[in-house]
């Protein structure tokens, strides 16, 4: 039991944990860049950044959610393969 | 620099504070997910061999996306420009793909632990001490180095003491790594190299907009007292130092190119570790390969930016001019931040700079654990104990590693030209260690003796040169200096082992088998194809010629 349990565990997707990051990120930004004061757009030489990054953030985040579906991590049924003998 | 009150201060806000505490956030929480995982000391130091191949090829390089590559390599292209490209398409490229194509096999195949336990099958004790205890040093002193960096940065940028910093980063570090170890150390990697790109693939773009796009910087650059020749990767003489543009090709091929990259990349145990924590033969062969495609970018978003500042930062483009003002080509990334970036991408930019250099850090502090418990610990101070005193162990190591490195960090913000030398110092050590390595994996003759022999004296050849530079004696501006270095330890080294082998006995072929190419059998080296190895795009030797092909194509249209 306490075997399965640790297989369970270990397939922690890192996918999941980038992408909920990245989205935040990106939702946050989005709004920045939505509320924008006209000065800060001038500030980075006219573009606002921060909506086109926040938006790209949202974009790669679904993508790399859409990934982590589509691909889930495969837990062994079989044994793992028993490390080599340590010496 | 190091003034409370820097002209480099970010105007940053609570909404950037946020950002950079949610990061902060998350890391430790890999860390406590990491730890669920961990089971064993083969957990702990090698992430019991289980990852997929792109997790540890991007953690592969995110090792290596540091503080020093990140400042110093926009610095370099602030100062050289497009030259500066040749630490990566010729400094680490190539020997990425050889490590993948030809020496992972053996690595991974031996199924030994670290690269100082390879040393001890091949060579046998004198050779594993001495690799084993400089590769120790090294780790935390450069870790020192990094929490150092890291803490002037947080000074500069948002006014806090260098010691708070200094120890809030450490604990950071410290608590994911004990608590996850390796496995907690390369998801953060991987979190990291993702952070890092969306702070600074912006940075580049609003910068190329602001300049006037890829035109209007060639007209800037082209107009700067760096010139056209700053636009073009070769011959790169200002880089190497060398005045003839044959000798410095030659320079750059061979001293940056082979002796310098091949030296840190194949044999440097804090990248090597990324790759033996993959979960079989053909992921491992694959870390170092996948990885080699975003580092062929990763200039794009380093150098240009750099190149940028350069250009459109007065200050600086003053201090090209003069040589004097009060900014230098470090600072290039951050007046780049602080000139074009509104709050929120800000904090982002902030964050990225943070999650490098901790990264560093706690890389460095990982391999140190690894090698300490395994390679000292275990095999020379408290043998044969039960697997879980050294997983304890290995906890009580990165504490112990950590204090050290606060310790050094504490040194260095008292003389920080004695940081510098470090670094230059240890950028040397390796190339007697690929000297010893690659001999002693394609010739079968080579004897224990000579192992530790080649690679004393190749170490103290670099030593040598390291001091003559200094001291005035050799003058090579530049990187000149360490070509030098790297190129007369690697012969020093080879010159002595073929010596000494010749005149001692050899171990016998049945000790070796798996350890030196002509005496394994070729499906030693090759694991039958498990389950996901499948598809073109994963055999490893393709992937590295596509790999190689593109590196070349980026040559010529820079070039």
């Amino acid at each position: 039991m306490a075997d399965r349990e640790k297989k369970k565990a270990g397939a922690f997707d890192i996918r999941v944990v980038i992408a909920t990051l990245i989205g935040i990120y990106g939702l946050v930004l989005t709004i920045l860049g939505i509320i924008a004061d006209p000065k800060e757009v001038d500030k980075a030489a006219g573009i606002n950044i921060n909506l086109w990054g926040g938006i790209a953030m949202l974009a790669f985040a679904a993508l790399f959610v859409a990934w982590a579906r589509l691909r889930p991590i495969v837990v062994p049924i079989t044994e793992r393969p028993a490390d080599a003998p340590e010496e | 620099m190091l003034a409370q009150d820097s002209i480099l201060r970010l105007d940053a806000t609570a909404i950037d504070y946020i950002i950079i505490a949610l990061y902060f956030t998350f890391v430790l929480g890999i860390g406590y997910l990491a730890k669920r995982a961990v089971s064993n000391s083969l957990d702990f130091f090698l992430s019991g061999r289980s990852l997929p191949a792109w997790v540890t090829g991007l953690a592969f390089i995110s090792a290596n996306l540091g503080a020093i590559e990140i400042m110093g390599m926009s610095a370099n292209g602030a100062e050289y420009g497009m030259p500066t490209v040749h630490y990566f398409w010729i400094g680490a490229i190539p020997a990425m793909l050889f490590l993948g194509v030809v020496m992972m096999p053996f690595y991974y195949g031996s199924k030994v632990r670290s690269v100082p336990e390879f040393m001890l099958r091949r060579f046998g004790k004198p050779a594993h001490l001495v690799n084993a205890i400089s590769f120790a040093v090294a780790q935390v002193l450069i870790a020192g180095v990094n929490l150092f960096l890291l803490a002037t940065i947080v000074n500069v940028l948002l006014g806090w003491p260098i010691w708070a910093s200094v120890i809030v980063a450490a604990l950071i570090v410290l608590s994911y790594i004990t608590l996850g170890g390796l496995s907690a150390a390369i998801y953060n990697e991987v979190l990291q190299f993702f952070v890092i790109v969306a702070a600074l693939l912006p940075l580049t773009i609003v910068g190329l907009h602001k300049v006037g796009g890829w035109q209007g910087l060639v007209d800037k650059v082209t107009a700067s007292p760096g010139g056209s020749e700053q636009l073009s990767a070769w011959p790169g003489n200002a880089l190497s130092g060398f005045s003839s543009n044959f000798l410095s090709v030659i320079g750059l091929v061979f001293g940056l190119g082979f002796v310098l990259s091949f030296g840190y990349w194949t044999t440097n145990f804090v990248e090597v570790q990324r790759a033996m924590a993959s979960k079989n033969m053909s992921a491992a062969r694959r870390t170092p390969i996948i990885g080699s495609f975003p580092k062929m970018f990763v200039p794009f978003i380093v150098i240009i930016p750099g190149m940028i500042a350069a250009v459109v930062a007065p200050e600086l483009a003053q201090f090209k001019a003069t040589g004097s003002g009060d900014v230098d080509y470090n600072d290039a990334l951050l007046i780049l931040m602080r000139d074009l970036l509104p709050n929120g991408m800000l904090g982002l930019a902030i964050t990225g700079l943070l999650a490098s250099f901790m990264a560093g850090m706690a890389a460095n502090l990982s391999s140190f654990n690894t090698v300490m418990t395994y390679d000292l610990i275990e095999r020379y101070v408290v043998k044969d104990r039960p697997d879980g005193f050294y997983l304890r162990t290995g906890r009580w190591v990165t504490v112990v590693g950590t204090l050290i490195a606060i310790g050094t960090a504490a040194i260095a913000s008292g003389y920080s030209n004695l940081m510098d030398y470090l670094q230059q110092l240890f950028s040397f050590f390796n190339a007697p260690l690929f000297a010893t390595f690659i001999l002693g994996m394609f010739w079968k003759r080579m004897t224990a003796t000579a192992g530790w022999v080649g690679l004393v004296s190749g170490t103290a050849t670099a030593v040598a040169v390291f001091v003559l530079s200094e001291n005035g004696v050799i003058d090579l501006p530049g990187q000149g200096a360490s070509f030098v270095g790297a190129g007369a330890a690697f012969v020093v080294d080879i010159i002595l082992s073929v010596i000494v082998s010749l005149v001692t006995t050899p171990k016998r072929d049945t000790e070796l088998v798996g350890l030196v190419y002509s005496l394994t059998p070729k499906e030693h080296l090759k694991e039958d194809a498990q389950h996901g190895d499948g598809g073109w795009y994963r055999k490893p030797v393709l992937l590295a010629g596509i790999s190689l092909a593109l590196t070349v194509a980026l040559n010529f249209v820079f070039g």
